[in-house]
């Protein structure tokens, strides 16, 4: 089922170097079925991810992101994934007061052997971004000029922009 | 009177110290301004009172390297113990002096309900009122109705670390942040949340002055939102990059942030970006029971981990 609803979302995946793309490409060397809306960022370690790269990626148009990692006591750093896990948790929680749903990010670990999970992981995210479906753009432009050029209010220039 | 006591005191201490931070009557009676104190006479313009609105321990970290005082308000010793804790300053070389604080006021506020303020002839401030006399009128508005919104949950009125603390410790307003402001903005909908801080972020003239007022903004000339490489964010003045500059203000201060205010008094858009570090103080005071700014030996949560987390409910796929 490689589109669902006939429409790809834009789903970014950051995946740490010695589990998850591992498992992505078990996954892939096994044949299991997956969705294709995800594009790949191969990390060094989940400890690598500044939330800053999930908040940019979401201003620049991304509809969901995921970042996987290692299974905590598996890092191959030892503890990465340990200060990831808190991290990102604060930051999940933190994008609902931007206005973005917590569902359109999540972590999770998975490893090297497991294609099996990763099909699964990446099934069922991509089934929860599709449920919200696409995120409204945040605008590149000044709504304020847009709005007195085209003669509108601020309001309608936001809705409209999205 | 307490004013007087706090004046002697620093007066005795000034000799072994390069200077003493304060405030004092700025370019009206209305607007408090830094005051720096290097000689008795200096001292002798010190006000206290809801007017010293300035957080003063943002200048902390460029004085390292001299032994200063600052006259610190509750909150702003929290701003202090801070920089102790994250090693920007040293306990040896800052002197605090810290005194019962009532609340300060919302020049914002004050505006709303003084139209004429800017003309402000004289300003009397008494216990829980003030009275503006300006051109036109004389205006006595309570303390309560023009006070900071910080002030109404204030916490932690009375210096959390002074060396010399003058007057009778008050009372805190509440023993735990009610948040309610946050929660009333989260019953909105995400598509309303959204687009709230649109239409904010459209106003932003990006003056950066939030960022340059916070006392824990310590990168100064590295900031990331300056950086070409990588470059953060451009120099477009859509409500994109002004958007993420929030996003990363709030994110740097994650775990550090004392709800200070700085960002959103200095905002001449009045932009209530305070809100966003709220969000993040609330969840980190959720999931790792701890407050910035209290302890200068604690360790700061997002530095440390536990093998299982308590409060993390992580997803089960
Ligand atoms: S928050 Fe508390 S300490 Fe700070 S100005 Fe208000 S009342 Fe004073
Ligand atoms: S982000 Fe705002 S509230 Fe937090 S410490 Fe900085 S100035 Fe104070
Ligand atoms: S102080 Fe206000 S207007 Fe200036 S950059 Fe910050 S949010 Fe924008």
């Amino acid at each position: 089922m490689p589109v669902l609803n006939g429409r790809e979302l834009r789903i970014v995946g950051f995946l740490c170097n010695w589990c998850s793309y591992g498992g992505a490409d078990t996954a892939g060397v096994a044949r299991f079925d997956q969705p294709t809306d995800l594009r790949i960022i191969r990390v060094p370690c989940s400890g690598r991810i500044d939330p800053l790269f999930i908040a940019k990626a979401f201003m620049n148009g991304a509809d969901g992101v995921l970042v996987s990692g290692c299974h905590p006591r598996d890092c191959h750093y030892s503890e990465g994934n340990y200060y990831a896990r808190r991290r990102l948790e604060v930051f999940k929680q933190f994008i609902t007061v931007l206005g973005i749903e917590p569902e359109r990010f999540e972590y999770t670990w998975v490893s090297a052997s497991e294609g099996q999970r990763w099909q699964e992981v990446v099934t069922k995210f991509t089934d929860q971004v599709h449920a919200l479906g696409p995120m409204a753009p945040i605008p590149e432009v000044a709504l304020s000029k847009l709005a007195q050029t085209e003669g509108t209010d601020l309001r309608t220039a936001i809705t409209e922009e999205a | 009177m307490m004013l007087d006591q706090l004046k002697e005191t620093i007066k005795t201490a000034l000799p072994e110290l390069d200077f003493v931070m304060g405030w004092t009557t700025g370019y009206d009676p209305l607007h408090a301004t830094p005051l720096y104190m290097y000689e008795p006479d200096d001292v002798d313009q010190l006000i206290w009172g809801p007017l010293n609105v300035h957080n003063l321990a943002v200048h902390l970290p460029a004085l390292r390297h001299k032994k200063v005082g600052i006259v610190v308000k509750g909150c702003d010793s929290r701003s202090v113990v801070e920089l102790l804790q994250e090693n920007l300053i040293d306990r040896e070389n800052v002197v605090i002096f810290g005194a019962p604080c009532n609340g300060v006021v919302d020049m914002t506020k004050i505006r709303k309900a003084v139209p004429d303020a800017h003309f402000a002839r004289s300003v009397e401030t008494a216990d829980n009122s003030l009275t503006i006399t300006t051109d036109k009128d004389t205006h006595t508005l309570s303390l309560a109705e023009v006070m900071a919104d910080k002030c109404t949950r204030c916490r932690f009125p009375n210096a959390v670390e002074a060396d010399h603390f003058v007057g009778e410790k008050r009372i805190p307003a509440v023993e735990t942040d009610p948040y309610a402001d946050l929660e009333s903005f989260e019953s909105q909908g995400f598509a309303e949340r959204r687009d709230f801080w649109m239409a904010e972020m459209d106003r932003c003239i990006r003056c950066y002055a939030c960022r340059n007022a916070c006392p824990l903004c310590v990168c100064r000339d590295h900031c990331v939102a300056q950086s070409r490489e990588p470059h953060w964010v451009s120099q477009r003045d859509g409500v994109r990059d002004k958007f993420m500059f929030q996003v990363i203000h709030a994110i740097h201060m994650a775990g550090r942030c004392t709800e200070c205010g700085e960002c959103e008094r200095a905002c001449p858009m009045d932009i209530p970006v305070l809100l966003l570090k709220r969000k993040l103080g609330n969840v980190i005071h959720d999931l790792f029971d701890y407050d910035a700014g209290l302890d200068a030996e604690a360790r700061p949560p997002l530095l440390a981990f536990k093998l299982e987390e308590d409060s993390i409910k992580e997803k089960d796929w």
